[in-house]
């Protein structure tokens, strides 16, 4: 967890020294489910992951370095500079992202049937958010699975949001029972808690091994850092009347021009983006919803312990993005 | 006229033409937070945030339009339309031809395109090529805020389906949502025309398929249309100094594509060099030396389009894409081989 953390600020700082071009989603807050994954897997196994792979990635042992480079355009990178963090390919560990949401679904079903015919015994993964819990493609998938009998674990990583929309405001029904009626196991877990989802991690691991059939699990996690960095929601939220001042006082001024909603749903707007703005506050880096620091505090009584992981992480990624850049462009 | 920027041109039409027509709604992912104006001035019955379900919401755009509403139907990026190609492709493609002509799909589908600040190859696509490859659509890519404000409000107003893409390197919002984030430290080749200018006001509709001249010139044609038209523009300037006067044109819409425009000033020039940040093979480029050829023209061709997969590195994107330097040297192969 420390080392994925400490890659994903290393991730972070790169970004806003220009040397991470495009959008970038960190994965920070999703650290106890990348990381109780990727302890599951066997060498054998696939797993298809959405536009925050970076995290699994880096609990699966992925090559810093490369990673690295790649999310910074060198052609000496992962995918040769092609690929850039939404489209990580790892094939030596049947690992592969995806910058289309819910396309995690069909691919680990595909994964799975190779498993299946190929290497008995291993399984597939998906990961996912709650926002892909409402593409036809996901859902498909979970039928897929179903029908066809493939094991695959479908984990959705809920953080409550959908890009910059509130997840519930545009969800019918509960997420986990939807999953149930396809015939999935289901778990519902706190994300956030390591230790809990170790458990339900490794149990449905051991469903899939010995039933080879799908299940679901979802894991409440926050987002720490927004949809991606930069993400001008979390400005307005954090400081509306300094650089989201522009968005908000044009929210305000359309609601007093002529012709339009009436009263009620012009004031309705208002309070749903006010709503929303309070959302988005939430969630930051640090606090006592932070998943890491809800495993520092489980570990309190071994201060020695917990300072060494944290600077044997931060060591290792601070030396990865040393190697990289060397003779970097 | 009033100045304004391009996506702002773009939601400032949109804001006149539901102010005056109770049908048009508007729907798409993350719609209230993208166009506040639009959101707060209509509200959330109106302005619909979506769930990240491009096949049933664009799907439930072409069932609105068949009864009724006028939907402007947001689909992200144009790349997402990967996802809703069955309600495009099959259904509001189709309607009007399978009904025998009995049942129209009057809508808009709003989609930001094209690359040049670092995205990878799932978000930064043109595909306004492979879209008016279908038959029953219209495709239109605006290059100047007075253009995408008078665009939409003719798409608005058409009996059948209209994809109109808003590329990302003209719009002050999406480049700032998906490129800049806030960052000083990163910088783009952003075309000053195509950002901000003057809008007639109140709005005028500008006709689907009418192609514009941007510079005359009697010894190269150069059709182009989005970003495309910019770079161009600035090639057409520089390759002047070397003697060399293009024809700069800007083609609006792809579908309907104005044929006849293009005509004219091949006759003239007798050279043809196609500027497209779509994909090179099996579309617009192909589509506009034939229609030339079956008009019986005599021309030198030649094209400047985006071969393959988008890099994501900006310095190999930099390189796939039609950039200024490209664009001269296949004017100046044009210019030779004639």
């Amino acid at each position: 967890m420390t080392r994925a953390r400490s890659f994903e600020l290393a991730l972070a700082k790169l970004w806003e020294e220009g040397r991470i071009s495009g959008e970038m989603h960190l994965g920070t807050g999703e650290e106890a489910v990348a990381a109780a994954v990727a302890l599951a897997m066997l060498d054998e196994d696939a797993i298809a992951i959405d536009h925050r792979a970076t995290p699994v990635l880096t609990a699966l042992g992925v090559d810093l370095v490369a990673m690295l480079r790649e999310v910074m355009g060198d052609e000496r990178g992962l995918c040769r500079g092609w690929g850039g963090h939404m489209h990580l390919y790892v094939p030596e560990r049947r690992a592969a992202s995806s910058g289309i949401v819910g396309a995690a679904g069909p691919a680990a079903v595909g994964f799975a049937l190779s498993a299946k015919r190929l290497r008995k015994g291993s399984v597939a993964v998906a990961l996912f958010g709650d926002g892909a819990m409402n593409q036809g493609m996901l859902m498909e998938a979970f039928n897929l699975a179903a029908c066809w009998e493939l094991p695959v674990l479908f984990v959705c990583k809920d953080n409550g949001w959908a890009i910059t929309t509130k997840t519930t405001s545009v969800t019918g029904g509960n997420i986990v029972e939807r999953a149930a009626s396809f015939g999935l196991a289901t778990w519902n877990v706190d994300g956030g808690d390591l230790e809990s989802t170790g458990t339900v991690i490794e149990a449905a691991f051991r469903h899939l091994r010995t039933k080879g059939k799908p299940c679901f699990i979802r894991a409440e996690c926050p987002r720490l850092d927004g949809h991606f960095l930069g993400d001008p929601l979390l400005k307005i939220a954090h400081s509306p009347l300094g650089e989201g001042k522009e968005l908000f006082s044009n929210v305000v001024s359309s609601t007093v021009s002529r012709r339009g909603g009436g009263v009620l749903s012009r004031t309705g707007s208002m309070m749903g983006m006010l709503n929303v703005l309070r959302q988005a506050r939430k969630d930051t880096r640090g606090n006592k919803d932070d998943p890491l620091e809800r495993a520092r505090a489980s570990l309190r009584g071994e201060r020695e312990y917990l300072a060494r992981l944290d600077a044997n992480a931060n060591e290792e990624v601070a030396a990865a993005v040393r190697h990289a850049m060397e003779g970097a462009a | 006229m009033t100045t304004r920027k391009f996506t702002a041109a773009i939601d400032w039409a949109a804001e006149q033409l539901m102010a005056d027509d109770e049908r048009i709604v508007y729907f798409g992912e993350d719609v209230a937070m993208l166009h506040p104006p639009l959101y707060g001035r209509f509200g959330a019955d109106r302005v619909m945030n979506a769930p990240i379900s491009e096949s049933a919401f664009v799907g439930a755009a072409v069932g609105a339009a068949m009864t009724g509403l006028r939907p402007i139907v947001e689909v992200m990026l144009v790349d997402f339309m990967g996802v809703a190609m069955d309600a495009v492709l099959n259904h509001m493609a189709k309607l009007e031809a399978l009904s025998g002509g009995s049942w129209k799909c009057p809508l808009v589908v709003r989609s930001a395109c094209g690359g040049g600040y670092g995205d990878g190859g799932q978000h930064e696509q043109a595909l306004w090529g492979l879209l008016a490859g279908i038959p029953g659509l219209c495709v239109v890519v605006p290059s100047t805020p007075a253009d995408a404000a008078g665009l939409l409000a003719s798409a608005v107003f058409e009996d059948g389906p209209v994809i109109f893409l808003e590329h990302k390197l003209l719009s002050e919002t999406w480049l700032e949502f998906m490129g800049r984030g806030g960052r000083e430290s990163v910088g783009f080749d952003v075309p000053a025309d195509g950002v901000e200018g003057d809008v007639p006001d109140p709005l005028v509709r500008t006709k689907l398929g009418t192609a514009v001249t941007r510079r005359e010139g009697n010894d190269v044609t150069i059709a182009s249309l989005g970003v495309g038209v910019h770079r161009s523009l600035a090639a057409a300037a520089a390759l002047a100094e070397d003697g060399i006067e293009c024809e700069v044109i800007d083609l609006r819409t792809v579908r309907p594509l104005d044929r006849h425009g293009l005509a004219t000033s091949v006759e003239k020039t007798r050279r043809l060099v196609v500027v497209d940040e779509d994909y090179e093979q099996f579309g617009l480029s192909g589509e506009l030396a034939a229609t030339l050829l079956e008009q019986r023209l005599q021309f030198d061709f030649a094209r400047v389009c985006t071969r393959h997969t988008l890099p994501y590195a900006r310095h190999l994107e930099d390189a796939a894409l039609p950039n200024v330097q490209r664009i001269i040297e296949g004017v100046t192969a044009c210019v030779r081989a004639g």
